[in-house]
């Protein structure tokens, strides 16, 4: 076989994506998405949340179903560890939209990849959320994500994608950059 | 087309060139030679912004042999030196003699508007001219381009604006925050630091590169493998090739690269983007490791480039060997927050880049974004054309050296409209 015919397939439909940048230049209000999550507390430090509806191209959308997460906290924290943390999911998040920006990014420089891991880690001392020092925040002090990748590429050109993929990525963003957040409540 | 409310009387010329900078000069060159009468309105004088809106300090970020413009060049006996704002601002008032370009000074235009199908009005402080051509060579760096946040900074920290500062001695005492790190941001910061005022520097996406590379200012390697004269029309994403930031650079006697690497070990605290600014707090993104490596990546490609076409070129003789600069370091934890309410910051520098003023351009031009709608300076209203924006035509669009290419492809196009637009007048007559 011709080296030349070989196709890339990351299986990511880039040209579907280039022509959603195109579509969303020429009409831009359709390119404003909400996303929604909707939650219950079960008991304890137990919370069920579902993911299904959200809005984007000027209408209401939809998962293919709905999405369930339970999150809890482990049995350390004197919890029934029925889920995992919030602040694991934060991770799960970054490495989800991460790896989607690293397939996308490849595919479009048409870059094969074989494999493509991650391990992510985040220190947090908990004297913050515990209310103990007032220096320490709550969050996490820093987070490392480790990729390690098997493609048809060069060390360099496998770093840029990785670079490319966080400078293109929403949770990204969010963890590197201050949000404003409204928290409304009603007496039911 | 309908014509504006009363019409005063004017006079009446081919074309207007708004700006008697490197751009309305150049232009005016080409249109001089294909006998096209026309007339240079500038608010100022010549070279206005050179003379009145540049640090003390500022050199020019390309080398003197490339200081040219259509028939003139730099002749003087320092070819790769740099030369100062002041030396600029001659050199182009020095141009405007040369080609005795029709420039009245000390006119400001106020408004640029439709006359009727086949003319435009361009109402000004000293009268008006209708004209059948219009070129927009006012600059790209006109207003400031300040972020929102900075309505939040605390009244009793000082912000400056590039153009309003002229050396660091006009400043407080005390801290600095520098926000922005292309080539304004780093030599500010770089000037501010060495004054004794403490720099902290915002840093987002940037371009970093060497000053010279391989025995040869970076310019020339640049020039040498096409990268300065790549076509608009070649590049894959225009938009974002337009926005691309100054490379980090600084015109100085020593040629030394300005990086920072050089600006953390002379002590200059490097942040994230500045990103918000919250009860009193600056914030910082966290993001300052991807943009270092983005940028390090890219210089890379850029460095490799020039390898490959000394390879195949045969050049390899013509100095150094190939060389790749240490990564940005980064590994102290990232500066998150700054405390802006303690004193410790006095003064904020906005080196966040310019943006155009088309105030008192009156013909709907503009996209959703408040910039001229163009095709490679050809506005999209007939007889329009702009000039001087970040490639325009070609990556050397917005550098002096860069004019006379696009001048030339312009005025050609000018006088086939006007042309045109004559053929049909008589046709219809």
């Amino acid at each position: 076989m011709n080296k030349q015919e070989i196709t890339i397939d990351n299986g990511v439909n880039v040209e579907a994506l280039l022509g959603a940048r195109e579509a969303l230049t020429a009409a831009p209000e359709a390119a404003a998405f909400v996303w929604r999550a909707s939650s219950t507390w079960i008991g304890g430090t137990q919370t069920q949340s579902t993911v299904e509806k959200f809005f984007g191209l000027g209408e209401e959308q939809s998962h293919r179903q709905a999405f369930e997460y339970t999150t809890d906290h482990p049995e350390i924290f004197a919890s029934e560890d029925n889920g995992s943390t919030p602040v694991e999911f934060v991770l799960v998040g970054l490495s989800g939209c991460l790896g989607a920006g690293i397939a996308a990014v490849a595919q479009n420089r048409g870059i094969q990849l074989n494999s493509v891991t991650a391990t992510l880690e985040a220190p947090m001392d908990i004297q913050g959320i515990l209310g103990i020092d007032s220096d320490v925040r709550n969050g996490f002090d820093s987070i490392k994500v480790n990729y390690e990748i098997d493609a048809d590429a060069t060390e360099e050109e496998i770093a840029a994608i990785v670079a490319q993929s966080q400078k293109r990525s929403a949770v990204f963003d969010i963890i590197t950059n201050p949000t404003d957040v409204h928290v409304d409540v009603r007496k039911v | 087309m309908t014509s504006s409310a009363k019409k005063r009387p004017a006079s009446s010329v081919d074309v207007v060139v708004i700006g008697a900078g490197q751009c309305g000069l150049a232009m005016s060159h080409f249109l001089r030679r294909s006998s096209i009468e026309h007339v240079i309105l500038e608010r100022g004088e010549i070279a206005n912004s050179w003379r009145q809106e540049r640090w003390d300090s500022l050199k020019l970020l390309t080398p003197n042999w490339l200081s040219r413009l259509p028939g003139y060049s730099y002749e003087g006996p320092r070819p790769d030196d740099y030369m100062a704002v002041r030396e600029v601002a001659d050199f182009v008032t020095g141009y405007a003699r040369f080609t005795e370009a029709p420039v009245r000074t000390g006119v400001e235009v106020t408004s640029v508007s439709i006359n009727d199908d086949t003319s435009y009005r361009v109402t000004t402080t000293a009268g008006d001219w209708v004209c059948r051509a219009v070129v927009l060579a006012s600059g790209a760096f006109n207003l400031p381009a300040i972020p929102k946040l900075s309505a939040a900074i605390p009244s009793a920290i000082r912000q400056v604006l590039p153009r309003e500062y002229r050396n660091a001695t006009e400043l407080d005492e005390g801290g600095v925050l520098v926000v922005g790190a292309s080539a304004t941001g780093l030599q500010l910061a770089e000037e501010i630091h060495a004054s004794g005022r403490p720099v902290t520097l915002a840093v987002g996406e940037h371009v970093r590169m060497p000053r010279t590379y391989r025995g040869h200012d970076i310019q020339y390697w640049m020039n040498q493998v096409g990268l300065l004269d790549e076509c608009y029309t070649r590049v894959d994403d225009i938009q974002r090739a337009r926005r691309v930031p100054s490379p980090q650079l600084v015109g100085s006697d020593d040629r030394r690269t300005l990086d920072l690497n050089r600006l953390s070990s002379q002590g200059v605290r490097l942040a994230g983007r500045l990103a918000g600014v919250r009860d009193g707090k600056a914030l910082f993104s966290g993001s300052l490791r991807n943009v270092c490596a983005l940028a390090d990546l890219k210089m890379d490609r850029m460095l490799k480039s020039i390898d490959d076409w000394i390879d195949s070129n045969g050049a390899a003789d013509s100095g150094s060997p190939a060389e790749r600069y240490a990564p940005t370091t980064t590994d102290k934890p990232s500066l998150l927050g700054l405390d802006l309410g303690s004193g410790e910051i006095r003064t904020v520098v906005w080196a966040t880049g310019y943006r155009p003023d088309y105030s008192w351009l009156d013909v709907p031009v503009l996209d959703r974004k408040g910039q001229v709608r163009h095709d490679g300076g050809v506005v999209d209203a007939p007889g329009m054309y702009i000039m001087g924006l970040p490639f325009l035509r070609r990556r050397k669009s917005s550098f002096i050296h860069g004019v006379e290419d696009d001048a030339r492809d312009l005025s050609r196009h000018l006088v086939a409209y006007l042309d045109s637009r004559a053929w049909r007048t008589r046709v219809a007559v």
